[in-house]
């Protein structure tokens, strides 16, 4: 996703001038995003945009408003995600990607994911999560699994998939086999593309491993 | 019946609450910030509070198909504590939310000055920020406390449909019926207001500007009461239209009155048409 292609997917949001005004005045002085960001939604919207597959109008608004700023992106971003609400705190996440700031904005991901909310935990997997060292990464999926957060919401899952993965998914399926539950089949299909269907659930089943 | 109950602490209130709610009738919530039993001692755990009611708490009604509204203020208890005081410099972040339909619980516990001050900043942020005010009445010397809520209501200016004096009973609801505000009524298992002597009130004061809430928390109360009262009106001869109106019209017009209520879907679509529904949508 480029900010250009949020721009040209915003364009039949119900005030289109008062995006365009806002842009303008965070770009000119940095603090007015603490007034736009959360008036955002009640401006634009929170239509599913069919231009920009997986984003909604306010969290485009919003992640435009943080690409808007002249400096600072890691400062405002740590600041409006931990004075936001949800809806908020979701569009820094997605909009992390989009901004000048390097690994600056991984502690804000290792915080949407220690929540059980899983608006947060499927925001913080898009892109900006190549940031996350590998075991924060799989816990993640793991907790993806676990709370019904589709596998589809993390980018690069077969690149990154490894084998630590497949054993940690095997070993939950294995418990849920056990307790005679069933797991989210996109887990399931992951596991057999992973090659670890059965046999890593058997070979994981050691506690000691555990 | 289609229910939304203006006032309950749903943070005190367990997960299957919320689905014996959604079961009920129970379409919408909004959740006042108050006190939590246990007092608070700083700025940070207020902020954490009211982070949770437009957070986490929003997040746990959607599971059950519940739309989950919020009202931030400094109670008026503990608007006597210095410690806390401070609350009211961040309150204006808050009330720039979506989620936040009004201004409250804000009023008078024990009517000291430091309540008066609290009182007639908050209700100024009200009109500053476009919002409507929910005013708690206090449980001793409540007639006294109610006029002079009222008379503080007066004062600041704002437009009194704006406005609900809540927890009201029979002694209070002549002193408000006639102001303009709208009327709270706090339905609980034993105390403030039974579904009875809630019908007999409706039957006496009719059902415009009536408000009837469960407001159930930490202490002995009950979620489902709202359902109950309509159940009792419709015993006690009113329509059901007239249930629609006390439950479901009022609450959504005295509310809709901050252009933030979000009720998409909730209106016509029966809870559990919203089971299968993924949260992972955003927006709310």
């Amino acid at each position: 996703m480029t900010p250009e292609r949020l721009r040209s997917a915003l364009r039949g949001v119900p005030d289109p001038g008062w995006l365009d005004d806002a842009l303008r005045a965070v770009t000119a002085d940095p603090s007015t995003i603490m007034r736009f960001f959360p008036a955002a939604g009640r401006r634009c919207g929170w239509a599913v945009l069919a231009e920009a597959l997986g984003w909604t109008a306010d969290e485009a608004a919003r992640a435009l408003l943080l690409t808007a700023l002249p400096g600072d992106h890691a400062g405002h971003a740590e600041a409006l995600y931990r004075q936001g609400d949800a809806a908020e705190k979701r569009a820094v996440l997605k909009a992390l990607p989009l901004l000048p700031i390097g690994a600056a904005g991984v502690p804000l991901l290792h915080d949407a994911i220690r929540t059980n909310d899983t608006r947060l935990v499927a925001a913080a997997l898009g892109p900006y999560a190549r940031h996350l060292d590998p075991a924060a990464w799989r816990q993640a999926v793991l907790k993806c699994v676990f709370t019904g957060v589709p596998l589809a919401v993390v980018a690069d899952l077969d690149d990154r998939a490894d084998s630590e993965l497949a054993a940690m998914l095997a070993a939950l399926a294995a418990e849920r086999d056990a307790a005679g539950r069933t797991m989210p089949a996109d887990a399931t299909d992951l596991l057999d593309r992973l090659g670890a269907g059965r046999a890593a659930g058997t070979a994981r089943s050691t506690p000691t491993e555990a | 019946m289609r229910i939304f109950d203006p006032h309950i602490h749903m943070t005190s209130r367990t997960t299957d609450d919320y689905q014996r709610m959604a079961a009920a009738g129970v379409r919408a919530v909004v959740e006042p910030a108050f006190w939590l039993g246990q007092p608070r001692t700083n700025v940070g755990s207020f902020a954490d509070y009211f982070d949770s009611l437009i957070g986490w708490e929003p997040f746990r009604a959607g599971q059950f198909g519940v739309r989950h509204h919020a009202t931030i203020a400094l109670n008026p208890k503990e608007a006597n504590d210095p410690r806390c005081r401070p609350v009211l410099d961040v309150l204006p972040r808050y009330l720039e939310k979506d989620a936040v339909v009004a201004v409250g619980e804000i009023g008078y516990d024990s009517m000291t000055p430091e309540e008066d001050s609290a009182f007639a900043g908050q209700l100024a942020l009200a009109v500053a920020h476009d919002l409507p005010a929910l005013v708690h009445t206090p449980h001793r010397d409540k007639a006294r406390g109610v006029e002079r809520s009222l008379a503080v209501v007066a004062e600041s200016g704002i437009d009194p449909g704006r406005v609900v004096l809540d927890h009201l009973n029979e002694v209070t609801v002549k002193l408000v019926r006639d102001t303009g505000c709208w009327l709270g009524f706090s339905i609980y298992p034993d105390t403030k207001m039974s579904p009875p002597r809630m019908v007999e009130i409706l039957r006496a004061y009719g059902t415009e500007r009536m408000l009837v809430n469960s407001a159930a928390d930490w202490g002995r109360s009950d979620p489902l009461l709202t359902r109950a009262t309509g159940e009792a009106m419709l015993l006690a001869g009113f329509t059901e239209d007239d249930v629609d109106r006390v439950l479901w019209r009022n609450p959504v017009e005295f509310y809709g009155q901050s252009g933030r209520l979000n009720l998409t879907h909730a209106e016509t679509e029966a809870p559990a048409t919203f089971e299968g529904n993924s949260i992972l949508r955003g927006g709310s």
